[in-house]
């Protein structure tokens, strides 16, 4: 077939003395590409001239599963693998979008018990987005103290469901299982705990000097080139654009709540930099543990289990919802036949978006910046390839 | 120790041979500690515990990684060039294992007296810049030579501040043999290089803050020559993988893991006796002798170990462009302005 | 603006051009879309785009289905601005499934229609750089296809085990 190089290799940055272009290989294994991707990078010297992503390495056709499923509930273990960090997340853009295709309302504990654990998951994803983007700068310890962080928020959800990452907790149209009765007590021990961990971490790293300097005037994403690559989540509002889901495109009972908007203003560079992201990002953490402590403290009573459908049979038609992932916009088009398998469902992954935007923004970095951005984007390679 | 020796022995080669052992054995035993306490200080700092299994609170530990890495399958890449590949570790290993030759290790004991003792170790430590270029481009593997040249360029470049803080001590003492450095600054802390040496009070005041800047240029300088963090792209694992150590397996990279440690105590070393006293003790004439000299000296040389280890897991790391600035914009230009302005209190 | 009145500026402004192939259908549960035939589309989106009562500057989604029979592109539009929405849809004959590429109007569409040509095989025309993108690039079929059969080998491995 075609070559794995889409054009030529550009000639050389401009400069008066001849230099010969060198392509390397970022391969699929590397410690600090998040995953199985592969970049191909044209350098000329340190600086990269272009960057080829090269993605599909964990394809694992979910889409074509969900065709042969019996049940739109058995979609729910599928979803919960495409983005492993923020499996919640996941769960919840699928049951608004099939809810919203069967026309369903669950009652309002549900609600209130989802935007918990979302915003939870929330919390955990971006503590692994930010400890790992840590690493791949140079900081080996606040990578550790994010795990340990990380650890009581997957008590949490082991407490609830059983399981610590993959949890298929939420169903259409309810949940698998109810809060256990110190759930709420423990939670809110977390939310407490957590609020005086921001500010060290951030003390540590993210106003350090050193990281300052190697991230604030990489990466930056135009606002209105970040709009025309459909770029969302932190990657969007780190360039200005004042854009969140949860409260512009509203589900859920995210409307409830009092909480801010994190935008990234360039306060250490031109805005839309890494920093900008890795800002939203710790910002965007408060944010959650605002709406958890508001969450906990007015969670109406119920049972969550009674709008559970028996028997899920759609009508024809189709429907797009999104939601909010720690990542971005999570993104659900599931077209229904009338029949109790889903006929066509399309996972609408932010990392695949952000991760296009790629080779516009690493143009002219250095190699070591290149390792900077493509952490600061944030994917998780499951979501990417699905 | 010479002199012991010479007396045991009368003057015959057994005596060179064995003056030349402690060093090595210093080297072996103190690999075991520093392994083990740059573990034990990572974990702590990082809110979890290392090793617990391996003896006691993992004290056997740094022994297994030994006992691992010598029975690990040595590979060569198919298409490496096999002469230099082979050679590459041992040349590292030699700079640095050369340059404890002049370092006084107590009162009792140098390896070799000469009078430029300091301006040879700062010339014999620049043969690990060839070593690694060597195990670079003879991995054949083009994130090794991004690695390598990284490195010849960092080292490189640091040597001009750390040489001109060296010079700035070296006009202070008037003598670049470091056994006579150490010998200066013996009678309590008020003698140390650090604290104005043997100048007037006077003077003192103005030379112990141009000292102290010195110190820490030679110190961070330092750092950039034993490619630690926040200096270390030349190894930076989220870039190059192990930069130019990525091919290398089993004896080889002990070799090359050896060296590295062995160089961190080197300049340790070299901060101790330039600026801290070297073997002197910080009391006046309490716990002097040759045996206290020695436990000084390598207690100071462990103290400027563990800040290093210290500083590696706190800091991020710098961009090479970005260390190269450090270098010659901030360094080079503090360091040449406090060796004048040492040199004309010195002349005053 | 809703559905209807997005319909009917569309109509409006397109409603003559022979082939455009308008046809809105509101009473679509849940979503309600609108066809337009493949050589038009990239007229439409670049007025959807730019004009300003309606501002469709961010292009959600484009997915590729197959109805038994033909494929279809779907297209989720999205207004920062203006806050409404609208889903566009292009169906084509299996046989000739070709498609004018909206990549210079959306840049985000450039890894989608990849994406919808790797499963789908549907042929964006006027795609800067059309290639498959999850799959291995010399791999055959397109899999999300309703009649699509796994091969047997691929490079020498056995495909089903």
């Amino acid at each position: 077939m075609t070559d794995t190089l889409t054009a030529a290799p550009k000639t050389s940055t401009g400069k008066s003395l001849r230099t010969e272009e060198m392509i390397i290989n970022m391969g699929p294994q590397h410690p600090s590409t998040h995953g199985v991707l592969r970049l191909e990078i044209v350098v000329d010297g340190e600086i990269v001239v272009d960057v080829v992503p090269h993605i599909g390495y964990l394809h694992r056709c979910f889409e074509k599963h969900c065709e042969h499923m019996t049940n739109y509930q058995q979609v729910i273990p599928y979803v919960d693998r495409m983005d492993y960090v923020c499996a919640m997340n996941n769960e919840f853009a699928y049951v608004v979008a099939a809810e919203r295709l069967l026309k369903i309302q669950v009652p309002e504990r549900v609600e209130f018990i989802r935007v918990i654990m979302a915003e939870l998951q929330r919390i955990a994803s971006h503590l692994i987005a930010v400890g790992t983007y840590g690493i791949d700068i140079g900081a080996f310890t606040p990578f550790l103290y994010c795990f340990r962080d990380r650890e009581k928020i997957l008590d949490l959800f082991e407490m609830t469901c059983g399981a610590r990452l993959l949890y298929n907790y939420m169903w259409i149209g309810g949940l698998s299982h109810d809060l256990p009765p110190d759930f709420v007590p423990r939670a809110k021990e977390f939310c407490a705990y957590f609020k005086p961990k921001i500010k060290e971490f951030n003390d540590l790293l993210t106003y350090n000097e050193i990281f300052v300097k190697r991230t604030a005037m990489t990466g930056v994403l135009p606002a209105d080139v970040g709009l025309n690559y459909a770029c969302s989540g932190p990657m969007l509002r780190a360039s200005g654009v004042n854009w969140d889901l949860r409260r512009d495109d509203p589900y859920s009972v995210y409307h409830k709540f009092d909480w801010e908007v994190a935008v990234g203003k360039g306060e250490m560079g031109p805005v839309g930099s890494c920093w900008d992201r890795h800002i939203v990002r710790m910002k965007e953490m408060e944010q959650s543990v605002r709406i958890l402590e508001q969450a906990l403290a007015q969670i109406p009573e119920g049972d969550v289990q009674s709008a559970i459908p028996k028997r899920i049979r759609p009508n024809p038609g189709e429907v797009y919802a999104r939601t909010e992932s720690p990542r971005g916009e999570l993104g659900f088009y599931i077209v229904s036949d009338g029949t109790a398998t889903p006929y066509r469902i399309k996972a609408r992954g932010p990392g695949f978006v952000n991760l296009s935007v790629i080779s516009e923004i690493a143009k002219g970095a250095m190699i070591a910046d290149l390792v900077a951005i493509v952490g600061s984007i944030d994917i998780v390679l499951g979501e990417v390839d699905r | 120790m010479e002199q012991y020796l010479t007396s045991l022995f009368g003057d015959t080669i057994w005596v060179h041979i064995l003056m030349g052992v402690p060093p090595l054995v210093f080297i072996l035993l103190y690999a075991l500690v520093v392994i083990y306490l740059e573990m034990k200080m990572a974990a702590h700092m990082q809110d979890r515990l290392a090793y617990m299994r391996t003896g006691w609170h993992g004290l056997l530990q740094p022994i297994a990684d030994m006992l691992k890495l010598l029975q690990k399958e040595d590979t060569i890449p198919a298409a490496a060039d096999k002469f230099l590949f082979l050679l590459a570790p041992y040349v590292v290993f030699i700079g640095t294992y050369a340059a404890f030759a002049a370092l006084p290790f107590g009162s009792a004991y140098i390896g070799s007296g000469i009078n430029v003792g300091v301006f040879y170790i700062l010339a014999i430590s620049s043969l690990v810049v060839v070593g690694l270029l060597m195990a670079g481009w003879a991995s054949n593997n083009k994130w090794s030579l991004f690695g390598a040249l990284r490195s010849a360029a960092q080292i490189v470049s640091y040597e001009i501040p750390s040489a001109l803080a060296i010079l700035a001590v070296v006009m202070m003492a008037g003598t670049m043999n470091l056994q006579e450095l150490s010998a200066m600054q013996t009678g309590g802390i008020g003698h140390w290089m650090i604290l104005g040496g043997s100048l007037p009070l006077a003077k003192k005041l103005i030379a112990v803050p141009l000292m102290l800047v010195l110190f820490l240029i030679y110190y961070v300088s330092s750092m950039a020559e034993v490619n630690r963090t926040p200096f270390d792209i030349p190894e930076a694992e989220s870039e190059l993988v192990q930069g130019y150590n990525t091919e290398y397996s089993g004896m080889k990279f002990a070799i090359f893991y050896l060296a590295e440690y062995a160089n961190l105590f080197a300049v340790s070393a070299i901060v101790t006796v330039l600026f801290f006293g070297g073997w002197a003790s910080p009391f006046a004439s309490l716990m002097t002798g040759p045996w206290w000299s020695a436990f000084w000296f390598v207690t100071k040389g462990m103290f400027f170990v563990s800040l290093n280890i210290w500083l590696r897991w706190t800091l991020p790391r710098f961009r090479v462009d970005q260390l190269m600035y450090m270098s010659w914009k901030v360094l080079t230009p503090f360091a040449l302005a406090c060796v004048v302005g040492l040199g004309l209190l010195l002349v005053w | 603006m809703t559905f209807q009145e997005i319909a009917s500026r569309l109509s409006e402004r397109f409603g003559t051009v022979p082939g455009i192939g308008l046809e809105p259908k509101p009473e679509n549960p849940v979503d309600p879309y609108l066809k337009v035939s493949a050589e038009h589309i990239l007229e439409v989106a670049k007025y959807l785009r730019d004009d300003e009562e309606t501002q469709f500057d961010y292009l959600s989604c484009l997915s590729g289905v197959d109805l038994k029979g033909s494929l279809a592109v779907v297209y989720n539009l999205f207004s920062m601005t203006k806050r409404h929405k609208l889903t566009l849809r292009v169906e084509v004959p299996v046989a000739n499934p070709t498609v004018q590429s909206v990549e210079s109007i959306w840049k985000t569409a450039n890894w989608h229609e990849r994406e919808a040509f790797d499963l789908f095989g549907i042929n964006f025309a006027g795609h800067p750089d059309l290639r498959r993108i999850l799959l291995p690039y010399d791999w055959e079929g397109h899999p999300l296809r309703k009649d699509y059969q796994v091969p047997e080998y691929y490079n020498g491995m056995k495909v089903p085990y």
